[in-house]
């Protein structure tokens, strides 16, 4: 029996080369890309209120949606929503952040900026996954975990750290979607998966362009600069190899039209979670090791390459890992 | 300063005045006392060098990956370009990035140690940080050994953006591996460490201790003042706050550091070699 049949199962998908079809919907070379917005845009972009977020995007593209409440310990925190989900008669969870449509609603959610209870909820829910076999989707729409001292107080940096451990070590496929904004360790605690993708106009970043622009430049007004500087736009983050394939929006961004983009989202969602579904276990947790072991962009004596190549598609990593 | 003396009589290569209690210092002296205030024991910052020297048995440290240096993943240019940064960096320091890790005994108990200095660069974590910080815990692993951290750090470092970020991904995936293999990891905490370096392994040691006064937050003091508008009550963000909200298990002096350490070490090295218990 062949890698490829091993891993798809008797259902074969495979072309004449062995390798799973590129879903023709999702961009996973910036060369398909016919046009680029420049950085500064794809940041206004991602930050625009008209965006569709998270709840939103769950409503129209599971079939069925129940929220859970609840880090169990605290409180609810609003900034972070997530429950079980249907998508095509298959139960799934879900987690993202959730930003506000008007300014009353982002009060309510913090703009979209987590407590760590809200990183804590996140892990209650992506352990239940892990119990009951369901795989994980999450959302990643945040300006970051928010900086104010109640966060301090009850341990920010500690409920990120357990949380990004913890989807590093979760035995359920992962799929990560980039819907907006995806603000360092904030984002990074809804970040690791077997698959990252990113809306087309989503951007990652470190820190906030507004942010690297005050400490490097001094002075906030060089966010433009920064965001330029910083490489933080889809199409940057795919040829980092940081995300796995840009999810197209509709022409004029996905604020035009979110059904259409919650269509899109959709068809990528299912397609990538059929993929993975055949993937045995421990192939899935070498794989995902592998995905962000490879980011080193360091010299060694003796070593060429300074910067090595971005890594492998997630298929790719699969069949190495099987074939050593 | 002491009353009817004139400031020359105090140059800087021979005094450093403690910034907590106001004492001049004599500097061979305060480097005698491992860099604390003979009169306040005021914690002064210790280089990583200084401080392998400190926690290991005398003579045991063998530096790993020394030779490896810093890509330029983004093509990164503020007021100058990153490589000329880190070139100035090294030069300054004599190090080749913030961090320095090898293999060696601390109680005779087998570790890999990783050291941050915060003297490069803020101690900022780039790929050469979390190459290093992953291959400790990756021959950790391998040569069942413990790991320990010391870390001393302001974050991510923002000239390697995303790159920079996922590092924090990358070594939690080797330290989940660590903690499944029952192997101890202990996360010392040094002033300052915040930012992705807290956010990440300094914030999941099995057991996490921190010296004294050292500054330990997630986010800068600007911003959380920024967000509440008002100044933060004195100690916010210090290990002592922390110790007091749950989150480190003990503030540990820096003459204590190392026999603490061979404590816990030994403690776990003895219940793991009961083999009624073993997996």
């Amino acid at each position: 029996m062949s890698i490829v049949d091993r891993i798809t199962g008797t259902k074969r998908t495979v072309d004449g080369n062995g390798h799973l079809p590129v879903d023709a919907h999702l961009i996973t070379e910036p060369a398909q890309l016919t046009s680029r917005v420049s950085p500064w845009e794809a940041v206004q972009a991602a930050r625009n209120i008209q965006r569709p977020h998270t709840l939103d995007v769950i409503g129209r593209v599971f079939d069925r949606f129940h929220e859970l409440h609840g880090d169990r310990g605290f409180r609810d925190d609003p900034a972070i929503v997530g429950g079980i989900a249907d998508l095509d008669g298959r139960p799934v969870m879900v987690v993202g952040e959730q930003k506000g449509a008007s300014t009353e609603e982002n009060i309510a959610r913090n703009f979209g900026m987590p407590h760590p209870e809200g990183y804590r909820k996140a892990m209650r829910l992506y352990r239940l996954a892990e119990k009951f076999h369901l795989p994980l989707i999450t959302f990643v729409d945040t300006p970051g975990a928010y900086p104010g001292p109640e966060g301090e107080e009850r341990g920010q940096a500690e409920a990120i750290a357990q949380s990004i451990l913890l989807m590093a070590r979760l035995q359920t496929p992962i799929v990560v979607v980039i819907l907006g904004e995806g603000g360092s360790g904030g984002a990074l605690a809804l970040g690791v998966g077997d698959v990252v993708l990113a809306m087309q106009n989503a951007i990652y970043s470190v820190i906030s362009p507004e942010g690297c622009a005050a400490i490097l430049w001094r002075s906030p007004a060089e966010a433009e600069r920064a965001a330029k500087a910083m490489r933080l736009s889809g199409p940057d983050l795919l040829e980092l190899g940081v995300v796995d394939a840009l999810i197209p929006e509709p022409a004029g961004g996905a604020h035009t039209d979110h059904a259409a983009t919650a269509a899109t989202i959709r068809t990528a969602l299912a397609a990538q979670l059929a993929k993975l579904e055949r993937v045995p276990a421990a192939d899935l947790m070498s794989a995902r090791y592998e995905r962000f072991r490879a980011f080193g962009s360091v010299a060694e004596p003796g070593s060429a390459a300074a910067t090595p190549p971005p890594p492998d598609s997630w298929f790719r990593r699969i069949v190495k890992g099987l074939r050593t | 300063m002491p009353f009817g003396r004139k400031p020359n009589e105090f140059p800087s290569h021979l005094w450093t005045q403690c910034p907590n209690c106001g004492e001049m210092l004599f500097n061979k002296q305060l480097a005698r006392n491992l860099n604390v205030c003979t009169k306040c024991e005021h914690h002064f910052r210790l280089g990583a060098r200084e401080r392998i020297e400190l926690l290991v048995d005398k003579g045991s440290f063998h530096e790993h990956d020394a030779a490896l240096t810093s890509g330029d993943p983004l093509g990164f240019t503020d007021s100058k370009p990153y490589p000329e940064r880190i070139a100035a960096a090294q030069t300054k320091s004599g190090e080749k990035d913030a961090i320095i890790t090898g293999e060696a005994t601390i109680g005779d108990n087998p570790v890999v140690l990783a050291v941050m200095d915060f003297e490069f660069m803020g101690g900022s974590m780039g790929a050469v940080v979390g190459e290093k910080i992953t291959r400790a815990a990756e021959r950790a692993l391998a040569e069942r050994r413990a790991l320990v951290i010391v870390s001393a750090s302001g974050g991510a470092r923002m000239q390697e953006g995303t790159i920079a970020l996922m590092q924090m991904a990358k070594i939690l995936g080797a330290l989940a591996r660590l903690d499944q293999a029952r192997l101890p990891y202990v996360s010392v905490l040094t002033d300052p460490t915040t930012g992705g370096v807290l956010a990440s392994f300094a914030s999941l040691g099995d057991i996490i201790v921190a010296e004294p006064g050292a500054m330990i937050r997630f986010s800068g003091e600007r911003v959380t003042s920024g967000t509440v508008g008002e100044k933060l009550p004195t100690g916010f963000g210090k290990a002592e706050f922390l110790l007091e909200r749950g989150f480190i298990d003990q503030i540990v002096p820096r003459p204590h550091l190392r026999e603490r350490l061979a404590f816990f070490l030994t403690a776990f090295r003895a219940a793991s070699q009961d083999l009624r218990w073993s997996l």
